[in-house]
């Protein structure tokens, strides 16, 4: 037996594929929820009216506190344990069987759990807005919604873009435990190659190889990102914004 | 929601110089907790006035103008905006709030601020600090609005700088755009405070340079200020504020020159240079 044969991956493309193909939508799709249900959750979390800020904050404090793994099989396995649940199931209900199906429950489990590290994030970087800024807006008429629409929420979400870069990473790579509700994903099909072939370094290896690359594709996309919305924190470039 | 529009006649009042009131502030408090900061300060401000007020720092002389557009809520006293009262209300800390969003939006809109530290916002380029509010709080078209934001840009002097970031700018010039931005609003009087307090001294000239230009268009300036050349060469009134009170006022050639309180005479003199 060779150390590392490549018949294994080549044999098994398809199957990578498949599981490339999920992982990038489970992550991409949490995402995309996480970051949009997150603005206005932070600006409930900032709200100096604690009825408003502390559902918010026992959300992220129970999201944050335990495993994604624990929320993600609580969401597949617990959903049937209600009788009404199965109840709407047989009924065939639009909505409540969908948490019969392990993409919707990985999708809800990894959404809310990757909301609730954005929303302290974005909330944390809110909170950082120079205070003058705020003033200035104050003085020049802005109501509390336009200042936080036109000067707070879009200042914090630049500045928080090193920050979500990292949670967008960890994201990437939690997405991996859907293969503990039957999902094949990257780790996923990872795992079925090595069962099928018993060859756990060309099956690990190969899809520790692409969640590398990708990473490499985040950390590259991160930086122009930086390079666009962070550049009013960057050094003067050479002759800029000086006087002649 | 379009901000305050100033009735024509009193854009022509402005022209001729006319003595039109712009702002009048009557026997104004102000106190944090059990420390009284103004002690019933009053001051009238027409068109065309360039007041400045002057004291040792801790005098009340900020929070005086801070009350102005309510960044800081008095405790008592009255304020006339344009001949007009604000209304007030009690908040449940005692302070009194302007009672209608709208006209506090007005009076903001009305009283430009200058800042200190600048305040501007840094995550916008020059040009959209300055196109920002006319837009978004005035509701001009984007156009107009940056049509504007460079005729000002142009006016102070910083136009070249209009794609850069406030980061990368000095502090003089940053403090430029800031007053760009708050002309931007064509307001009727423009606040400053202390705005050349955090620059390095090579650097106060240029912003002095362009108050002075606005005062000598005529327009309604209050200028909270350590610089007394300023106070006595530009300004027609000077309030000297002590401990919360108005210790001397007056024409700054006459107040400035022969002070009657001793304080001021102990703050001229700490202030010479």
């Amino acid at each position: 037996m060779e150390l590392f044969d490549l018949s294994v991956i080549t044999g098994s493309l398809p199957e990578f594929w498949r599981g490339l193909w999920m992982t990038l939508q489970l992550t991409g799709f949490a995402l995309l929820f996480g970051f949009f249900a997150a603005i206005p959750l932070a600006v409930l979390r900032l709200s100096p009216n604690r009825l408003v800020s502390t559902p918010v904050a026992a959300y992220t404090y129970f999201f944050r506190g335990t495993p994604m793994l624990v929320q993600l099989l609580l969401v597949y396995y617990g959903a049937s344990q209600w009788e009404w649940m199965r109840a709407a199931w047989e009924a065939g209900h639009p909505l409540w069987t969908l948490f019969r199906e392990p993409y919707f429950c990985a999708l809800f489990a990894f959404g809310l759990n990757t909301c609730a590290y954005t929303v302290e994030i974005l909330a944390g970087s809110m909170r950082n807005t120079p205070h003058g800024e705020l003033e200035a807006a104050k003085a020049m008429g802005m109501t509390r919604l336009k200042a936080l629409q036109r000067i707070v929420i879009p200042s914090a979400l630049r500045r928080m873009i090193p920050t979500y870069s990292n949670e967008v990473i960890l994201m990437l790579q939690g997405s991996a435990i859907a293969s503990a509700v039957t999902l094949v994903d990257l780790t996923g099909a990872a795992r079925n190659v090595y069962s099928r072939h018993f060859a756990p370094f060309e099956a690990f290896v190969f899809v520790g190889l692409i969640y590398l690359m990708l990473t490499f594709v985040l950390v590259g996309l991160f930086k122009l990102a930086e390079q666009r919305w962070l550049a009013h924190l960057a050094p003067r470039k050479a002759g800029a914004g000086r006087s002649s | 929601m379009a901000g305050a529009s100033r009735a024509p006649t009193q854009e022509n009042n402005m022209n001729h110089k006319a003595s039109v009131e712009q702002v009048r502030v009557e026997d104004l408090h102000k106190s944090y907790g059990d420390h009284e900061v103004l002690k019933g300060v009053s001051l009238t401000a027409n068109s065309g006035d360039v007041i400045s007020i002057i004291g040792s720092s801790g005098s009340g002389k900020s929070t005086w103008l801070r009350c102005i557009n309510f960044l800081e809520c008095p405790t008592a006293g009255r304020i006339l905006v344009a001949g007009k009262e604000v209304a007030l209300v009690r908040n449940r800390k005692g302070e009194l709030v302007v009672k209608d969003a709208h006209q506090l939006q007005q009076i903001r809109t009305r009283l430009s601020m200058v800042f200190q530290h600048f305040n501007l916002w840094s995550h916008m380029t020059v040009l959209e600090n300055v196109v920002e509010a006319p837009v978004h709080v005035l509701g001009l078209s984007k156009a107009e609005a940056r049509e504007r934001a460079e005729r000002y840009l142009e006016r102070v002097g910083v136009w070249k700088f209009r794609d850069a970031y406030p980061a990368h700018m000095s502090g003089g010039q940053q403090q430029r755009v800031a007053i760009a931005r708050a002309l931007a609003m064509e307001p009727a009087v423009l606040l400053f405070d202390e705005p050349t307090s955090a620059l390095d001294p090579e650097l106060v000239g240029e912003v002095l340079k362009v108050m002075r230009s606005l005062a000598e268009e005529g327009r309604t300036m209050m200028v909270v200020t350590h610089e007394m050349g300023f106070a006595r060469e530009v300004s027609n009134h000077v309030i000297f504020v002590h401990q919360g009170r108005v210790e001397e006022e007056g024409d700054p050639r006459e107040v400035l020159v022969r002070p009657r309180s001793e304080r001021l005479q102990q703050f001229l003199s700490g202030n010479l240079k």
